[in-house]
């Protein structure tokens, strides 16, 4: 075992509810057996775990009153939980529930609340698909428990939000969100990661667990908008019952080293999934999607797609796996990346993985690089365009058209500006976007 | 306005423009015709500064500056426009967005004050209108899926927004139905002005009817090898290329 965590851990064991402690037991114990990834183990290979060199420790139990300033999150107006460093900020968060969600911290979980939570928790993360799992698991202290009633349908969406200020060095922080969707029920949750301002080193291990019930519809964003020194490694793994939706819309702004796995499992027929994604490094940055989609019963769809601009000296990996099991007759899968390599230097990685075991399945994909369209580039400038501001706006042309499909209109005002100044070291360039 | 002087231009590594002469003077509509594969969409592209597209010798002048050694985008500036004979596809950039940063480039170069979104809205109207296009044109990436013949609108609508000085129409005529050949010429002739000129590249003698040019050229080889009036086109129609010595 790395002992890159070891203050982490041993903090973390004096904190945790007693009935968590199980959980965290578990994870000690599959963490000890873990032997770090290295650019051998295939999953891994062209991610370089470097930057976890250091070691890190646990966030300081006082969490200090650090304003944070709203542009850095979607300004939403349902239930909201916002923690700073790892730490919970009540007086940041409004927690004004609507009949039907429960939404509270694995702290302040009721009795009843905690068996949930004991049952449910780290049952959708297929066993070796998430390699830091168990590192979660050791050091869970705060997770949030999200359940919607059966038949519910929230309006509002709900948003938690984890912040890094900048004001530490070398934290570690555990992000852990464990969302339960009854039969019938709709919701739209937003995750946003960011860091209020640049400066000092931050460890963020996020597990995201959705389990979505017969007929359920989940919307997720989740806005990976951390950048600098910031290493975050996790994902999402959700588990579908029979016909129900998953939506995802998934953001990473490049920071030293972002690896995030998204690994859905269709169990019900005629669950369908959508999952869209934007990955944008730039300067040396790194960037990891994996995906994966099993596909284990009947009569199940699937659609990503997924696009990347890397920039500068960047890096960007995607890899989407697709497994359709020998019962999964009738599945639709669909798979598209495409990338776009705005400079000499920058690198991409892109590999589909695709496992069938069923004859009857219509699976699509398709991978693509490309950098800017000269032609494209030469025609904006005969129409006076300077070359600068046509760069700009091809770069964000390549996305335009996942981030114009965002439902969520607060999500969409709040990225389009955000993301059209990416590519523009003077914000004028982005002007025609907006 | 226009004077191009022994210009030699090579695309990629095979010389296409080979000694080409032309004055186009202030408020004239210049025609020029020639076999396929001359060198008429070359010179287009030479002068817009396109990429692969090498001056050998010779020289370019708009309004007395030398063209050539502009960056492309401030030819645009300058007053030059070229609609081109195959306009570009660019997916993910609104129609809208690209004529609003064009026009605000321009309009800031020449020293107009910059069109509020208002104003602007009002003349896009307008030129969609002219060119009978649709307004949901305005919203879709530019050229995107866009059929032929409005893709040859679109350019036209791009030029009535710019107000250049110089025009150089790429066979905007193929590729029209006969109702919008009657649009477009139209469109181009309340364009025409004393201080604007206009050269019309095409095959076909039936767009000199709608815009009567001032002068007509034969672009073989690449060079211009014959020029006359109006009546050159109407010979042309009838006798094909063949009968003119040089052409190649
Ligand atoms: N990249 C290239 N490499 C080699 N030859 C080229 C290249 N691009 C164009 N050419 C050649 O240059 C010549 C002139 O082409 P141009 O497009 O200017 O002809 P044109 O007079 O406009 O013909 P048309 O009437 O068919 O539009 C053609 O023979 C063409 O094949
Ligand atoms: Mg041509």
């Amino acid at each position: 075992m790395s002992d890159f965590m070891r203050e982490a851990l041993a903090a973390a064991a004096q904190r945790a509810p007693a009935w968590l402690e199980p959980v965290q037991a578990r994870g000690r114990n599959l963490w000890g057996k873990t032997t770090l990834p290295n650019r051998k183990t295939e999953a891994w290979k062209y991610t370089s775990l470097q930057a976890l060199q250091q070691p890190f420790s646990a966030p300081a139990p006082q969490a200090r009153g650090a304003a944070i300033s709203e542009a850095s999150l979607p300004q939403l107006d349902g239930p909201t939980l916002i923690f700073t460093d790892g730490q919970y900020r009540q007086d940041l968060s409004n927690t004004a529930v609507p009949s039907g969600l429960s939404l509270v911290r694995f702290g302040d979980a009721t009795a009843e609340q905690a068996a949930q939570i004991s049952a449910a928790l780290g049952t959708a993360v297929l066993p070796g698909r998430h390699v830091f799992s168990p590192l979660n698991d050791a050091t869970l202290v705060d997770g949030v428990f999200m359940a919607v009633a059966a038949d519910t349908q929230l309006e509002e969406p709900v948003h938690i939000a984890w912040l890094t200020t900048g004001q530490n060095e070398s934290t570690s922080i555990t992000q852990r969100l464990l969302v339960c969707m009854g039969p019938n029920s709709q919701a739209t949750l937003v995750e946003s990661f960011a860091n209020t301002a640049t400066g000092g080193t931050a460890f963020t291990n996020g597990l995201t667990e959705l389990l979505l019930d017969r007929g359920a519809h989940l919307s997720h964003y989740r806005l990976h908008l951390e950048q600098g020194d910031v290493v975050h490694i996790g994902g999402v793994h959700a588990r579908q019952g029979a016909d129900s939706q998953l939506h995802g819309f998934h953001l990473a702004l490049g920071s030293v080293l972002k690896r995030i796995d998204l690994v859905v499992d269709h169990q019900g027929s005629g669950a369908h999934c959508s999952m869209d994604g934007l990955y944008l490094p730039r300067g040396t940055e790194t960037v990891d999607y994996h995906t994966c989609m099993e596909h284990a019963v009947p009569h199940c769809t699937s659609r990503e797609r997924f696009r990347g601009i890397i920039a500068d000296e960047a890096t960007a990996i995607f890899n989407g796996r697709i497994h359709i099991h020998p019962e999964a007759q009738k599945t639709r899968a669909e798979l598209s990346n495409k990338n776009l390599l705005t400079s000499n230097k920058a690198e991409i990685n892109t590999k589909p993985e695709l496992e069938i075991y069923a004859d009857d399945v219509q699976c699509a994909h398709g991978a693509t690089v490309a950098q800017l369209d000269p032609l494209a580039l030469h025609y904006l400038r005969t129409r006076g365009v300077p070359r600068d501001e046509a760069e700009v706006m091809l770069s964000y042309g390549f996305i335009n058209e996942l981030v114009e499909e965002i439902g969520q209109p607060v999500i969409k005002a709040f990225l389009k500006p955000l993301l059209a100044k990416r590519f523009a070291h003077d914000a004028r360039l982005a002007r025609h976007i907006l | 306005m226009l004077k191009i002087d022994n210009l030699h231009a090579k695309v990629d590594d095979k010389d296409i423009l080979k000694g080409l002469n032309l004055t186009v003077a202030a408020g004239e509509v210049h025609a020029i015709m020639g076999p396929n594969g001359s060198g008429k969409s070359t010179l287009g592209h030479v002068l817009a500064g396109r990429p692969g597209y090498t001056v050998t010798a010779g020289s370019a002048r708009l309004l007395g500056q030398d063209l050539l050694e502009l960056d492309t985008e401030h030819r645009a500036h300058l007053g030059l426009f070229l609609a081109y004979q195959y306009p570009v596809e660019i997916p993910g950039v609104s129609n809208m967005e690209f004529l609003k940063a064009s026009v605000d480039a321009v309009r800031e170069h020449r020293g107009d004050p910059a069109l509020d979104s208002m104003s602007f809205m009002k003349k896009a109207r307008e030129a969609c209108k002219a060119v009978d296009l649709d307004l949901a044109f305005l919203k879709r990436g530019v050229n995107e899926g866009f059929s032929g013949g409005e893709k040859k609108r679109n350019e036209l609508m791009q030029m009535m927004l710019l107000e250049p000085k110089l025009c150089i129409m790429d066979e905007t005529d193929s590729g029209l139905d006969i109702d919008a050949l009657q649009v477009v010429a139209s469109g181009i002739n309340a364009m025409r002005s004393p201080d604007r000129s206009i050269i019309l590249v095409t095959h076909y003698q039936r767009l000199l009817t709608f815009i009567e040019p001032d002068h007509v050229h034969v672009l073989s080889g690449g060079r211009i090898v014959k020029s006359g009036d109006k009546s050159l086109a109407l010979e042309l129609e009838e006798r094909g290329y063949a009968w003119l010595e040089d052409v190649a």
